[in-house]
Parts: structure tokens; sequence; C-alpha cells
């Protein structure tokens, strides 16, 4: 039998903060609420300064047709965003259903295919893409891709098909428009969701392919059933991330996508999105009601992008639930 | 002289012990034919020999246990058969591994169909991320079964022959294959391997990962197995080898090449009393390794 030793014996003589571990505490709270605290201190702001156009026009606001900040023979100034909502909303939808299959692809490609040699150039690359400026792609957008598109895509379509597909329409002016916008949308996403998607497939372990391949799997299947689904959460969360930044894209759009107030059925015509119009309109807003009805806009912007990021998170759960090993 | 008798008479009360009540080792009869035959096969992982001019036969419906330290190229041979290495960058083989008499390095050989005949069983428990019953059911969907019917008659066989049927039957389609306990998950990728009827089954260390009472199940699920399988068990368990093996072969790296060989193979109960290699001897004895 050991010699009982009193519990004093393992005490410093000092108190607990000697090692650190409560400040670091303290620390790292405080730290980690200062997100919390910004979050809401934008919500409430974006509540206060939207208060105006709130009381002088409700809903309408968003959901109204007609956007004209100065007052003219036909009436007083009217504001309802609906145009740049629903701009925002499609232009974002044609780069995600654009990107999400081509980066997915890449990513596969990058991840279970490549060969290593050629893997590590080409990943840089990719991610390379994804720290070019949006302003870069937004220029060349208006000067190569724009002019190419018209008149490889947007003419012959719109003469072609316009009469029966409505939101295939012309005529096609000046080629900017919610198309195009999407197009180079989907090319600036493109890089975060393929980067994204390899780093979540090179995570699957290896055992899954191996479990695959030994029931006599194809390559094919051994990724498209075992090793795309083993990781489909992290997948929808890259796709949700590249969705997120396609919403809030202000300079690319802003450039091409014509910044027009008019709403059409066609994806040639030009229209305009959330972020455009607040970035075009803020810096000279005509009066306190026009500011803060662009504010009203950038209220509704972030209620997207959150209500985005509950439905992914949504979604993820969902498709994950019940699944051992606590994945993120 | 003396020193030999006594480490001979030590070992053969030491595999008595070991091997004790459990003991199922039949004697081979002559008239076994080797489904599998290695010759003069070396495997090479871009310049490194891992396995060096390997020569075996791995005897029909018996189960062949490979022995030998860690780095002796053992799993190196096993996933030789079913052509495991094919993804792996700068592996490679030289000599033949004949299956039924056709060299699966022969360029014509699709090695997915060859997998379909052979399949394998891992270190550590890898179901997917799916229900229980679906978990075994891949297998046959992968290899063309549609008929759903059929289906899920053969999951049934399949988990009953793999001794899990009673435990998962009431949730098949609620609990994921991944909610299992490790000797579950283990016994349920038993039952995916055996669901489409291969001919040969591996084992790479099944039990390395699993508490003993789950490895003593897995080594009563081998013996059930014996009769329609092909059996081939990579294990660092020499107990466990002379458990449930008829064949054993005894895998050493050599010093100077650090390529695997083939040291000795024979009828396991003559290979843990009567080894005719010093080696596997000292091995067996617990003298290295």
């Amino acid at each position: 039998m050991a010699k009982q030793q009193p519990a004093e014996s393992w005490s410093n003589g000092k108190s607990v903060l000697r090692h650190g571990d409560v400040p670091f505490r303290v620390g790292t709270v405080v730290l980690a609420s200062c997100v919390v605290v910004l979050v809401f201190a934008m919500a409430t702001i974006m509540y206060l300064a939207s208060g105006e156009a709130r009381a002088a026009f409700g809903w309408d606001v968003l959901f109204g047709q007609d956007w004209n900040p100065v007052a003219t023979d036909l009436g007083n100034p009217t504001f309802g965003a609906w145009p740049a909502v629903r701009g925002t909303l499609l232009s974002s939808l044609v780069a995600i259903v654009i990107a999400a299959p081509l980066a997915l692809g890449i990513g596969i490609f990058l991840a279970e295919l490549c060969p290593p040699k050629l893997s590590t150039p080409l990943s840089f690359l990719v991610e390379l893409l994804a720290a070019v400026p949006s302003v870069i792609y937004g220029v060349w957008g208006v000067f190569v891709f724009v002019p190419f598109f018209n008149q490889v895509f947007s003419q012959p379509v719109s003469t072609a098909l316009g009469d029966y597909i409505p939101w295939l329409a012309g005529p096609v002016a000046t080629g900017r428009g919610v198309m195009v916008t999407g197009i180079i949308l989907a090319i600036m996403i493109l890089p975060t969701i393929a980067s994204l998607t390899r780093d979540v497939l090179r995570l699957v372990p290896n055992t899954q392919r191996e479990a695959m391949l030994a029931i006599g799997a194809t390559r094919w299947e051994t990724i498209w059933l075992a090793v795309v689904p083993y990781s489909r959460a992290g997948i929808i969360g890259a796709m949700m991330l590249g969705l997120g930044r396609a919403l809030g894209e202000t300079m690319a759009a802003t450039l091409l996508i014509g910044n027009s107030q008019r709403i059409s059925s066609s994806l040639f015509a030009p229209a305009t999105t959330a972020a455009s119009l607040v970035a075009n309109e803020l810096t000279n807003s005509v009066s306190s009601l026009h500011e803060s009805a662009l504010i009203t806009v950038a209220f509704a912007l972030f209620g997207i992008t959150l209500i985005l990021n509950l439905g992914a998170r949504l979604l993820i759960w969902y498709v994950d639930r019940g699944m051992a090993g606590g994945r993120s | 002289m003396t020193m030999r008798s006594a480490m001979t008479l030590s070992r053969s009360i030491g595999f008595a012990d070991l091997v004790g009540a459990r003991t199922r080792t039949r004697p081979l009869t002559d008239s076994v034919s080797a489904k599998i035959e290695v010759r003069n096969f070396s495997f090479f992982y871009g310049d490194f020999k891992a396995i060096n001019r390997v020569s075996m036969d791995i005897p029909a419906n018996r189960v062949t246990a490979i022995i030998g330290p860690s780095g002796c190229g053992k799993s190196t041979l096993l996933r030789a058969i079913n052509r495991m290495h094919d993804a792996t960058h700068g592996a490679r083989a030289e000599g033949e591994m004949r299956f039924d008499g056709v060299n699966v390095y022969d360029p014509v050989v699709d090695s997915v169909l060859l997998r379909r005949r052979v399949g394998m069983v891992f270190q550590r428990p890898n179901p997917f991320q799916l229900t229980i019953f679906d978990n075994v059911a891949y297998g046959l969907r992968v290899n063309g079964l549609r008929d759903k019917k059929l289906i899920a008659q053969k999951v049934e066989v399949s988990l009953k022959r793999a001794a899990l049927w009673d435990e998962v039957k009431d949730r098949l389609f609620k609990s994921l294959g991944t909610a299992l306990s490790g000797g579950q998950q283990q016994r349920l990728c038993i039952a995916r391997a055996i669901a489409s009827d291969p001919e040969v089954i591996l084992m790479d260390e099944p039990c390395s990962a699993l508490d003993p009472i789950a490895s003593l199940k897995i080594e009563d699920l081998i013996d059930d197995l014996r009769n329609q399988f092909t059996i081939v068990i990579v294990t660092h368990n020499m107990q466990q080898a002379a458990r449930v093996s008829d064949v054993t072969a005894f895998m050493l790296m050599n010093r100077s090449t650090r390529a695997g060989e083939l040291i000795e193979l024979g009828h396991t109960d003559k290979m843990f009393t009567a080894p005719s290699d010093q080696r596997t001897e000292d091995y067996i004895s617990g003298q290295f390794g």
C-alpha cells in the first residue's frame, strides 16, 4: 500500500490562472461573440435605416415592380425592388445550374482520376481562377465574352426559338442580360465549388473505394456510388458557398446585366440585381427615401443569403441524418 | 542438440495450449486441387521490390493462412490475387498468379470480372454509409442483379451465412451499416463479400480491429464458410492461423533485399508442430517478429 498523500500536495499553491486556462477561455469566448454581435448589429442597423421606405411602401418596396427615384410628371417617386430581387435570383440560378455539374466533374477529375503529375499544376490553376478579382471577370465579359456569345448563341437562338419559348425571346440588343451574367457568375464560382469538392472527395477514406472495387465495381461505379455519396454533405456545402458568392456578386453583375428596371421574361433581356442596384445608386441617392429603399434592398439580399444558408444546413442535416462518425 | 529438443518440446506444448479444443484443421487429401497457383511471382512498388519470386498453391475449398512479421509482403501478396493494386501508382507484377489456370495479370483479364469472383474483407470494417440491407444489396446490384425479390432473398441468405441475420433482421432498412458495432460491421462486410457468390474470399487481417469475442465470432464464421469457399487469410495472430487454417504459408522479409519471400508452406498442424525451416520455428516459437 502506498503512503496516502493529502490532496494539498497536488496544489501549486497559486490560483488556476497560472495555467492561463481561464484567460484563454474568456478571450476566445469574447472573440467568438464578436461574430454574433456583428451579425445582429448589421441586421439591426439595416432594419432601422430601411424604416422610412418600409413605412412608405410596406412590402411593395420588395415586391413592387416600379423603381423611379425621381419625381416626374407622372407622379411621385416609387420604389419597388422586385426587378432587382428577381434578377439576383435568376442570374444566380443560371450560374449554379451551369456551374454545379461542371464543378463536380472537375472536382472528381482532380481528386480521383487525374494523374498525380498533372494534379498539382491543375489544382493550382483552379485556385488561381478563384483569386481573380471580379472586376476582371466583368471587364473580360464586356469586351470578349458578350460580343462572342451574342453572335454565336443569343442571336441565333432567339431568332430560332424566341417565338416559341418566352424566356429565349429577342430582341437581343447589346447582349447584356441575365443569361450572360449567369454564365460569367458560373465561371466565377466554378473554381470555388471545384476545389472544395476536390478537397471533400480526397477526404473519403480509401477503405470506401476498396470496398466498392472489391465487390466488382468499375472505376466509374466506385466514384459515383461510393465516393460521391460519402461526401455529398460537403459537396452540397460547396455548392451553397458558390451560390452565396453568385448572389452577392456586385461588380461583374453591374457590368454585365444591363441595369434595367424592366421585367422581361427573356433571359437575353437586360435586368438588374439587388447588389448592382445598391452599388449603382447608393452613392448618388436623390432623397432619404431613396437611400432608405436601397438599404431595404440590401436588407432583402441579407435575408436571402441567410435563408440560403439555413436551407443548406437543413439539407446537409437531412442527407446526413443518422450518419455515424459525426462528419461535418 | 539438447537446446533444440527443449525448444521443440516447449513449442508443441505451446501449440496444443493455444489451439486446444478449437482445433479444426483437417488433413488435406491429395485430391484437393489448387484454386490459385502462384508461380515465380514478384511484386514491385515503383523500384521497390515488395515480394520476391513466390511460388505456392492455394487449395480449393480450404482455408489458407499467410503469416509473417510486419513488412514481409503478406498483405501485398493477398491483394495481388484480386489485383487491388491496380489503382496504385507504379505498382507492377512479374511472374504468374493463376486463378483456375488463368494468369490474372494477363492483359486480357478484366479486373472487374476477376473481383466478382474473388470477394475481399479488409483490416478495418468498411461498410458503406447505407442501410444494412443496401450494404449487402449494393454488390448484387453492381453485379447486374435487378430482380428485387431475388435481391431481398440473397441479402437474407448472405446475412444468415454471415451469422448476422438475427441481430439485424428488425432494422435492415432503419439502421445504417456504419451504426453497427465493429464486429457486426465486419460480419456485414463478409455478408457483402459472399452475397454475389464469389469462389474465393480474401481476408486481410479481418480481426485486427476487433475485440477477442468479436474475433472468435469471425473465426467461427470462417469455419462455417470453409466448405463453400476458398479462403485466404492474412493474420498477425499465429493462434488464429493455427485455429482456422488448413494450410499455412510463412513469409519473411529478406534482410538484404528487403523483399518478402515465402519461407515455408505446409499443412497447418505440421507447420506449427514440426516446421522444416529454422526461421519458421523461430517465428512460431516467438524468437522474433
